[in-house]
């Protein structure tokens, strides 16, 4: 978890919710692996069969911005993204990533230059990205964030410690 | 004012960027959210839920159902709040923004979380609401609380009058134009000036219903003798007259003069591609659609019987109260019947052709006009129509006519 290192796809400004997971989608179904086939599919319909296990998404400002529907981190998660950094986040989508175990980080430097199939690699604790021969900082995760990220998202968190770190 | 809010339930006086711990007075889950919200309070291991007065679902967003995947999860809720005896509105009562104010959930001053973006719309009452996911809302379920970042306000100041063909709708599509679809991200958005304060209650929902489409955590209001007299006999705690203080912080302001303003459009497919309507005049609508949480209460329904009263719509029209409360005003001011003489279609309160999941989904390539809150590729379930966002009564001229015209006041 302290670091993850991937392959890059990228995505631009924006991308909404329902760009990640329709909202038609959602109604029918809590099933995650029915839902991650269509993950991403507003941005790139074929995104769920060409992703692999470790990649890492990295995406313009705004990410995730839409509906308070946390089935969007989940189906990145699902299909095996372990990381999404983006210059910036919608704020519920960025709760919503760490409550079900998604790390996510706002590095603004980092976007621009990267593109896919490039690999990057995230240092979690250090607040770092390696990109090629160079290297990207960015704003380290609060520490009870980055405990409920330990735990594997806040359901494990809750069971593991029978409270909630915030409310210590 | 948000930090105002805080400040009462910690009795510490907060600084943008703290971590604060709120005891919620309102937390509501709806069928889109709710599922998840319930597997994971029961993947945590949860065994009751914190406050049976505080805790509601509502089934609003595929209402009645369409199909029996969302049939079983509506299910799932009714046993949910049946086993912990969670407060659950079902089909037909109505969106869930509407029903929370109309049932006495919102009052001045208080904390309120709902598993949707649009939570936001409470602030209108000057309370202090926002939209979480649904673990967030499982950790409220079980523990009645959450920890917040304390946010930075944004000021918008609208002074003047707003000219008779322009509504606070205009107003907030406007006003996102100006600051961007990320522009209040992490921020509070925070409404004022004398066009604010003579606004009805249902103009100024609209306006707070959109702060998120600039990016803001809650939208907030001052509250006075007009919230006063929407909640009188709703709330069960005192009134408290809740405004910013004269000194108050501010990241950013935006001064908007009313009488500037003219009917505006959010354009395909991005909420803040704003024009104005004279800017489209005579573009063809397939389909028009007046309701939701943005634009569904009786003032905008009011507003859309001035325009069709004994005449015929050209579009084809969708009209659906935003709640059961409204749906029977309507009835009663004869709105209902003048709407269906007119060839509208009318249904079942609650969130309909919104979020695309029944109830009248557009075909490829036609041009929607919508009284609704978001216009993304897909929104209303077909990702080649064009959705335009607009006032009830810029809807109601389209609907009339069949395309885009500048409305005349009412
Ligand atoms: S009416 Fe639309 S925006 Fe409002 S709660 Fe329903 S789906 Fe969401």
């Amino acid at each position: 978890m302290q670091v993850l290192k991937g392959k890059v796809w990228k995505f631009g400004d924006d991308i909404s919710t329902d760009l990640i997971i329709p909202g038609k989608y959602k109604f029918k179904t809590i099933d995650f692996n029915e839902l991650a086939r269509h993950a991403m599919e507003g941005a790139d319909p074929q995104f769920s069969s060409k992703v692999s296990k470790g990649d890492i998404i990295v995406a313009g400002k705004n990410f995730g911005c839409g509906s308070s529907r946390e089935q969007a981190p989940v189906v990145i998660k699902h299909v095996g993204v372990s990381a999404v950094v983006a210059k910036s986040f919608a704020r519920i989508f960025y709760r919503n990533s760490f409550n079900i175990g998604l790390p996510v980080v706002e590095c603004p430097d980092l976007v621009d230059g990267i593109k896919t199939g490039d690999t990057v690699e995230l240092r979690l604790a250090e607040g770092e990205v390696l990109a090629g021969t160079r290297a990207y900082s960015f704003k380290p995760i609060p520490p009870f964030l980055m405990t409920i990220l330990q735990d594997g998202g806040l359901v494990e968190h809750f069971k593991k410690r029978g409270g909630f770190v915030w409310e210590e | 004012m948000a930090e105002k809010i805080i400040f009462r339930k910690t009795g510490k006086q907060p600084t943008p960027g703290d971590i604060v711990v709120l005891p919620i007075d309102a937390a509501m889950a709806h069928d889109g959210t709710a599922p998840l919200m319930i597997k994971s309070f029961e993947a945590m291991g949860a065994r009751r839920v914190w406050s049976r007065d505080k805790a509601v679902f509502v089934i609003d967003h595929i209402s009645p159902s369409s199909n029996e995947g969302t049939s079983a999860l509506h299910k799932m809720m009714r046993d949910f709040a049946a086993s912990y005896g969670v407060t659950l509105y079902d089909v037909g009562e109505g969106i869930c923004h509407q029903i929370l104010p109309e049932k006495g959930y919102i009052f001045p001053g208080g904390v309120v979380v709902g598993a949707d973006s649009h939570t936001c719309t409470h602030g209108a009452f000057a309370a202090f609401s926002t939209g979480i996911g649904s673990t967030d809302m499982a950790a409220v379920f079980a523990s009645g609380k959450l920890w917040f970042k304390v946010p930075e306000t944004l000021r918008i100041n609208i002074t003047g009058a707003l000219p008779s063909n322009v509504m606070s709708k205009d107003a907030i599509i406007y006003a996102i134009g100006k600051v961007g679809a990320d522009g209040a991200t992490y921020k509070a958005v925070e409404f004022s000036g004398n066009a604010v304060k003579n606004m009805t209650m249902d103009s100024r929902m609209t306006m707070c219903n959109m702060a998120i489409e600039m990016g803001g955590k809650t939208g907030l209001i001052a509250s006075d003798s007009v919230t006063r007299q929407f909640l009188e006999g709703r709330i069960h705690v005192p009134f408290v007259e809740l405004a910013a203080d004269g000194d108050a912080n501010y990241s950013d302001v935006l001064e908007i003069e009313a009488e500037k303003l003219e009917p505006q459009l959010s354009c395909p497919h991005q909420v803040d591609n704003v024009k104005p309507v004279s800017s489209l005049e005579g573009m063809h609508v397939d389909q028009v659609f007046i309701g939701s949480c943005t634009n569904g209460r009786l003032e905008d329904l009011r507003v859309v019987v001035k325009v069709l009263r004994g005449k015929k719509v050209k579009a084809r029209t969708i009209v659906m109260p935003a709640s059961r409360e409204i749906m029977l005003g309507a009835i009663r001011e004869g709105l209902i019947e003048e709407l269906v003489k007119a060839g509208c279609a009318v249904g079942v309160p609650g969130c309909g052709p919104c979020v695309g999941g029944h109830h009248g989904v557009p075909s490829p390539a036609e041009t929607v006009i919508s009284t609704t809150n978001r216009n993304f590729k897909g929104r209303m379930g077909c990702a080649d129509a064009d959705i335009y966002l607009a006032s009830p009564l810029t809807a109601a001229y389209a609907a009339l006519y069949g395309k885009l015209a500048i409305p005349m006041g009412v």
